[in-house]
């Protein structure tokens, strides 16, 4: 994070590879983990609180996606699906069998985990566009299953109520509690991903996405390493599903749509393809933006036009300025807002001496 | 079991030709696309659902005839190919799929917002000067807009196929499409050709877009026939302009069928489902489609 490098001499492989390069990396994620963990939830006010709530969860959703993108090369286009797996998965433990959470909250991410390996298997024969589509295929597939079966969906309108998680049978109520439950989550997310890249897994999977036939030579199984990735990264997807079912109380199809899935692409384009830092700040870019918007456009949109028109505006604002930021992106800066935060920090780095 | 009987099912089926080939004709311009480019569009419905929105609003705005908000539709949407190539897949010629995915994706954003900030949420009609009476044919009602949509669709299909064997242009693009460096050497100037061929889409989702507008009215909820592009295309084939044709056939066919003889069971939505189902058995069994052309990959 925000270090100075002056005097690192790594001797080591292992040095090199270790999380925290210095000893004042650690304390400054630890100034960031105490500044999101304690200062902010007893700062911000509940309407706040709950926005950042909405962008832990987006979180775990976008590492998951980065996984399966980023770091392997595969497509999916049904990720919203996957989280609506999850949540289904949930919902019903939690009303049938009562289950606490942490039955449900694995439970939706295996579910997920089989069903995107399921989806996972064309992988082996097809890929790019045509994984692309299938995976398309996939979302409206799932999507018209989970509507068209009362088994799954509990009837009317699809929707089931969920009843927010509960520790030692004290219900979490406040959005500040949730907040906390959820950054369980999101810290074990970023811990478990950037674990998960810098091992043999994670080694495998960026030699797949570089080239998957030289990593097949080379002797790593690209079918089983393709279909571990979506696996893994369904059941990002699934848990990402079960938490925003907990956050809204209700389980619903609407929630999962393709825009969904189009959402946490934006959102790992925006950020940064393969890493995880960009994954957070894309999440929470995406999840603000038309927060923003509407924000901004209440407040001073009225001064130019009618109430009427700004309710026409500003859902089609959103939608232009969402498209025309990942095409910006993906046009001028590839690597998105994570080659961003690196240029300002490697030019703070030497800073005041740059030459 | 609804009783087979052979009345319902010619219906169904002549229903499913129209209605196939004018799937032919948008899944044309994403074909076009591919062959002459290798990018994918994902925004293809929302090509048609601009054009429809530009016929619909000169129409109503400034009260132009039929064949000129018609032409209007066509060049505003030949200029749009153009310029989207130019300002968006230009730069990335040469990058990893996903990114060309993503920026047609992000493009059908843009699209869906732009047409309903300028002309508004509500649903505008298209009309075209002819008769609303069906014809009938036996037991077969045709309506004269469907019938409309599958003589342009098979004169462009014909049109089309014509112009990749034996115009030069087209062989050019076919030469663009097959080796970019190699075409370039024959000199061949690989950029023009790739700002014609989303020039061309545009064209022809323009005249989708005037003939589907006219059938379901324009409003962006005219985007969802994208949909149905992919399983027409990938079971006709990404780059086969017969494959297009077959694969709507297949598709239109498909789905009324589906509709006809599934929906009392399962309580509706097949039509929407059905072509995905088939879909997904292509790319297990045929991933290049029915007429597409197979691919060896080398490192």
């Amino acid at each position: 994070m925000f270090h100075r490098e002056s005097g690192v001499f790594k001797t080591s492989y292992a040095a090199d590879m270790a999380l925290y390069p210095l000893p004042i990396a650690k304390w400054a994620v630890a100034a960031f983990a105490g500044l999101f963990i304690v200062v902010v939830p007893l700062t911000l006010g509940e309407y706040y609180v709950s926005i950042l709530d909405l962008i832990l969860i987006a979180v775990v959703g976008a590492l998951g996606l980065n996984i399966l993108v980023g770091y392997t090369g595969q497509i999916s286009i049904g990720h919203g699906a996957f989280m609506s797996v999850g949540a289904y998965t949930a919902a019903n433990l939690v009303t049938r069998l009562d289950a606490p959470f942490w039955v449900a909250i694995p439970a939706g991410g295996l579910m997920a985990a089989l069903i995107g390996a399921v989806v996972g298997i064309p992988s082996l024969r097809i890929k790019g566009i045509y994984l692309a589509i299938a995976t398309l295929a996939a979302q409206l597939i799932i999507e018209w299953t989970i509507n068209h079966v009362p088994a799954i969906s509990g009837g009317v309108q699809a929707s089931i109520q969920v009843p927010r998680p509960s520790f030692f049978g004290i219900q979490l109520k406040t959005q500040t509690q949730l907040y906390m439950f959820l950054m369980a989550f999101a810290v074990l997310a970023i811990v478990g991903t950037s674990n998960l890249v810098r091992s043999r897994i994670g080694r495998a999977f960026v030699a797949v996405r570089d080239q998957d036939i030289a990593a097949e030579i080379i002797g790593i199984s690209t079918f089983r390493y393709k279909l571990l990735a979506f696996a893994i990264s369904s059941f990002y997807a699934g848990v990402t599903g079960v938490l925003y079912t907990y956050y809204l109380g209700i389980a619903n199809y609407e929630q999962f749509q393709i825009t969904v899935s189009i959402d946490y692409l934006a959102m790992i384009i925006i950020g940064g393809l393969g890493s995880i830092l960009g994954s957070i700040f894309g999440a929470a870019f995406v999840t603000l933006l038309p927060i923003v918007t509407r924000w901004f456009l209440e407040s001073f949109g009225g001064l130019i036009f009618s109430p009427a028109d700004l309710a026409n505006i500003i859902p089609n604002l959103r939608l232009i300025l969402f498209g025309g930021l990942i095409i910006f992106f993906l046009v001028v800066e590839p690597e998105g807002l994570n080659r961003l935060w690196r240029n300002i920090r490697n030019y703070f780095r030497v800073w005041p001496f740059s030459y | 079991m609804p009783e087979f009987e052979w009345q319902f099912t010619l219906v169904l089926l002549t229903n499913g030709v129209m209605i196939g080939l004018m799937y032919a004709l948008i899944a044309l311009g994403f074909v076009l696309i591919y062959k002459a480019t290798d990018a994918i569009n994902f925004a293809q419905g929302e090509f048609v659902m601009f054009a429809g929105f530009i016929a619909a609003g000169a129409a109503d705005l400034a009260g132009a005839p039929f064949w000129v908000s018609a032409l209007l539709s066509v060049s505003g949407m030949v200029l749009l190919g153009f310029g989207l190539e130019r300002v968006v897949l230009r730069p990335l010629i040469g990058r990893p799929v996903i990114a060309v995915v993503m920026a047609t994706i992000g493009l059908a954003a843009v699209l869906r917002g732009t047409a309903t900030l300028a002309f508004g949420a509500g649903t505008r009609a298209i009309v075209m000067p002819i008769s609303d009476e069906p014809i009938q044919l036996g037991p077969v009602m045709l309506p004269p807009v469907q019938l409309i949509g599958a003589v342009v669709s098979i004169a462009f299909l014909a049109a089309f196929s014509w112009f990749f064997l034996k115009s030069r242009i087209g062989i050019a693009m076919r030469a663009v499409a097959d080796s970019q460096q190699v075409a370039m050497a024959m000199g061949i100037d690989v950029r023009r050709y790739f700002a014609l061929a989303w020039a061309m889409a545009g064209a022809v989702s323009a005249l989708g877009g005037v003939v589907w507008g006219t059938m379901l009215g324009v409003d962006n909820q005219l985007a969802l026939v994208g949909l149905k592009v992919f399983p027409v295309v990938i079971l006709g084939g990404l780059d086969s302009i017969v494959g297009a044709v077959v694969g709507g056939l297949i598709v239109g066919i498909v789905e009324n069928l589906a509709a006809g003889y599934l929906d009392p069971y399962v309580g509706g939505g097949t039509k929407d489902f059905a072509p995905y189902i088939l879909m997904i058995v292509a790319l297990m069994i045929r991933p290049e489609g029915i007429f597409g052309r197979r691919r060896i990959e080398r490192v």
